[in-house]
């Protein structure tokens, strides 16, 4: 008999019932919520006078809506506030514990299930969220669901699923100095398109995968998304376990023990399968950088915009007519008008120890805003007692409260119509933070090294010192 | 849910690549509390310029198409797990979405709403495109039981998958909850074997 993958083992292991026609029940371990994707399953739940089966397996917070400054004074916008309520009000009612706005547990809700420690290997995830993907760093089966899907979750802790096919990602190999997290995912939604991973579950393995650190990883998980997969998932390992230790929801003492025994089990077996194979060589990764409205549209730092080719491409045309560039042009050295470090693909403490430690001494282009959001609350505390907020400001950023903030144009952060924005979320889709805002998807280093320049660089060969101070 | 059966209509083409569902339904339209309302703000930033007037180069504001199916270009769907898309299409009055490939999430979502999706090849869909641009009100067929799809006024046919269990529920207008909450005894009996850590 052929060996398990890692997703396998994770997957039959959580098999309620097979239907007659294949489709399978899963159960699910942990369910995030947040405002946006709730309140019509809640509303669903009470019309048909259901309760909530297992009220401590959801972990509810709220970060979409909320501002990003002065946290303690009642959201100004009407809607948004009285979807924020509603959440609270909806955990009042079925007795779930809620991590509000100035909560010492709310942020972004894929940055706080991992560093509560409510993520931990071998599990099944959901939430009314397509990046909940991120989770599967830790060797997790995570995927988002719809609002209908939160209310089964609700009503049964259960998904009707059939089981996806597999695929693993390796990417071998070194990188180089100063290429990150992002910059793999993004080379890799490049390559595959993103549509390219549709109908699959990922695994990303390799020595450039294991050499990540677990806020690496979830960079990684994250935008497994944005290629089509369900989700991606990366073995636990020594890393993994390291990071989980002393956390509030992992477990202690001999429950510790046992549980890294069965953490270690998990991993894919050498003869394993996989629906299809797929390597890449961490050498050839450069920092990358977007330049249309999705996320595989994007270039290495010193590579011009793709040319129109002989064959008509109305969809790259539309792209660059939204974004107001032209085929051929180099992104290297184009202004800019906004610089966002955040979102739940990089706003953890690792990557505002990156931009810091870049940053630090310097000063930003006095024509660009610079928004730096930590990802939480911990992520502020732990950026505050590490000194970090005073180099951003010293640097002229502003350094807010947590949220998903400008990763998406529903709360006060919005980018203007036509501005440019260096982001290292994880979507330049039309419209996206804000109506006719241009998003241009990087990693921390090159959002920090745009911030100071004004303008796209190589963090590698610019000479900051002309640019800084200026 | 409302039951699906089959659909003959004319169809709306909309031959674009990788509609993400910012594009469907912005993020600004997803503060509601209920499910009302949605419909109004289909892809609103393509058919409303910044001041608010029609962007009649928007084939929603084009007279000449209407019907209850989609046409769309491939990898529709893709992006936020927002159902909210699938409410802003049926509520606007389509009842199918044809396409060469569907994102995961919108799929599910869509198909837990009422509104099937038909994946047929990319040459069937270029045939469809063809078609409504030879005759805006040409006829389509949609028949889930038989899943195919038809071109009345050629005869072209092609069939389509769709997972059994998603068929049935559609077919009989019954969601995944009822079903999930029959199982409770042996969702109790995994819970209650279950080793968590
Ligand atoms: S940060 Fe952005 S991508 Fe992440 S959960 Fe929030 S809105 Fe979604």
């Amino acid at each position: 008999m052929v060996g398990k993958t890692l997703f396998d083992k994770i997957w039959d292991a959580h098999v309620v019932h097979t239907t007659p026609n294949g489709s399978q029940v899963l159960y699910i371990d942990r369910h995030f919520v947040h405002e946006v994707t709730s309140p019509q399953a809640f509303a669903e739940i009470g019309a048909k006078g259901l309760v909530i089966r297992q009220p401590g397996k959801q972990t509810v917070t709220a970060d979409h809506n909320v501002p990003t400054i002065h946290q303690d004074r009642p959201i100004t916008e009407a809607m948004s506030r009285q979807q924020v309520a509603t959440l609270g009000e909806n955990c009042a009612i079925h007795g779930l514990t809620y991590y509000g706005l100035g909560h010492e547990n709310q942020g972004i809700v894929h940055v706080i299930g991992p560093e509560l420690g409510l993520t931990k290997p071998g599990m099944t995830i959901v939430c009314g969220d397509s990046h909940t993907s991120t989770h599967g760093a830790f060797g997790c089966i995570a995927f988002g669901i719809g609002t209908s899907q939160v209310a089964q979750v609700f009503a049964s802790q259960c998904l009707i699923q059939r089981k996806p096919k597999t695929m693993r990602i390796t990417v071998d190999g070194e990188l180089q100095e100063g290429v990150l997290a992002k910059d793999i995912i993004l080379y890799l939604i490049n390559k595959l398109g993103t549509g390219g991973a549709t109908g699959y579950f990922v695994e990303y393995a390799g020595s450039a995968i294991r050499g990540l650190s677990m806020e690496g990883r979830m960079t990684v998980c994250n935008m497994s998304i944005e290629m089509g997969a369900r989700g991606g998932l990366i073995a636990p390992d020594q890393t993994t376990f390291d990071y989980l230790y002393g956390r509030d929801n992992a477990p202690v003492g001999t429950d510790w023990d046992d549980a890294v025994a069965f953490w270690r089990s998990l991993p894919t077996e050498d003869d394993a399968t996989f629906d299809l194979e797929l390597a890449f060589q961490a050498e050839d990764i450069e920092p990358m950088v977007t330049y249309g409205t999705n996320p595989g549209m994007s270039v290495k730092i010193n590579e011009p915009i793709p040319e129109l080719g002989d064959t008509p491409n109305p969809g790259l045309q539309k792209s660059l007519d939204y974004m107001g560039l032209e085929p051929g042009q180099m992104m290297k050295g184009k202004e800019i008008d906004y610089v966002f470090i955040g979102s739940c693909t990089n706003a953890r403490i690792e990557d505002l120890r990156i931009v810091a430690s870049y940053v630090e001494g310097k000063t930003k282009d006095p024509n660009t805003i610079v928004w730096v959001i930590p990802g939480s609350k911990h992520v502020e505390k732990q950026a505050i007692s590490e000194g970090l907020d005073v180099i951003f400001r010293n640097a002229g950023f502003e350094f807010r409260q947590p949220g998903c903030s400008a990763c998406l144009g529903m709360n006060e952060d919005k980018i203007p119509a036509g501005a440019y924005c260096v982001s290292t979320s994880n979507r330049n889709f039309e419209g996206r933070q804000g109506q006719g805002a241009r998003t241009i998807l990087v990693s921390p280093l090159t959002a920090a090294a745009a911030a100071i320049a004004g303008k796209i660089v190589d963090f590698r060969t610019a000479n900051m010192d002309t640019y800084a101070a200026v | 849910m409302q039951p699906f059966d089959q659909l003959t209509s004319t169809a709306v083409p909309l031959p674009i690549e990788n509609v993400d569902t910012d594009q469907i339904i912005p993020a600004r339209f997803l503060k509601a509390i209920d499910k009302a309302g949605f419909g109004e703000n289909l892809f609103r930033d393509w058919r409303f310029d910044r001041d608010g007037s029609e962007n009649m180069q928007f084939v929603l504001n084009n007279p000449s198409y209407s019907g209850e199916i989609l046409v769309a270009g491939t990898n529709f769907g893709c992006g936020s797990s927002r159902e909210h898309a699938a409410w802003a299409l049926y509520q606007y009055g389509f009842r199918v979405v044809v396409s060469s490939f569907f994102a995961d999430i919108f799929k599910n979502n869509a198909l837990n709403n009422g509104i099937l999706t038909v994946e047929v090849d990319p040459e069937f869909l270029d045939n469809i495109f063809r078609e409504i641009e030879n005759d805006p009100d040409a006829m389509f067929k949609v028949d889930l039981e038989g899943q195919y799809c038809k071109i009345l006024s050629t005869g072209e046919e092609t069939t389509f998958d769709i997972d059994p269990y998603k068929k049935q529920c559609l077919l009989e207008g019954k969601d995944d909850i009822d079903y999930l909450l029959s199982l409770d005894t042996k969702i109790s009996t995994f819970e209650a074997n279950q080793k968590i850590y």
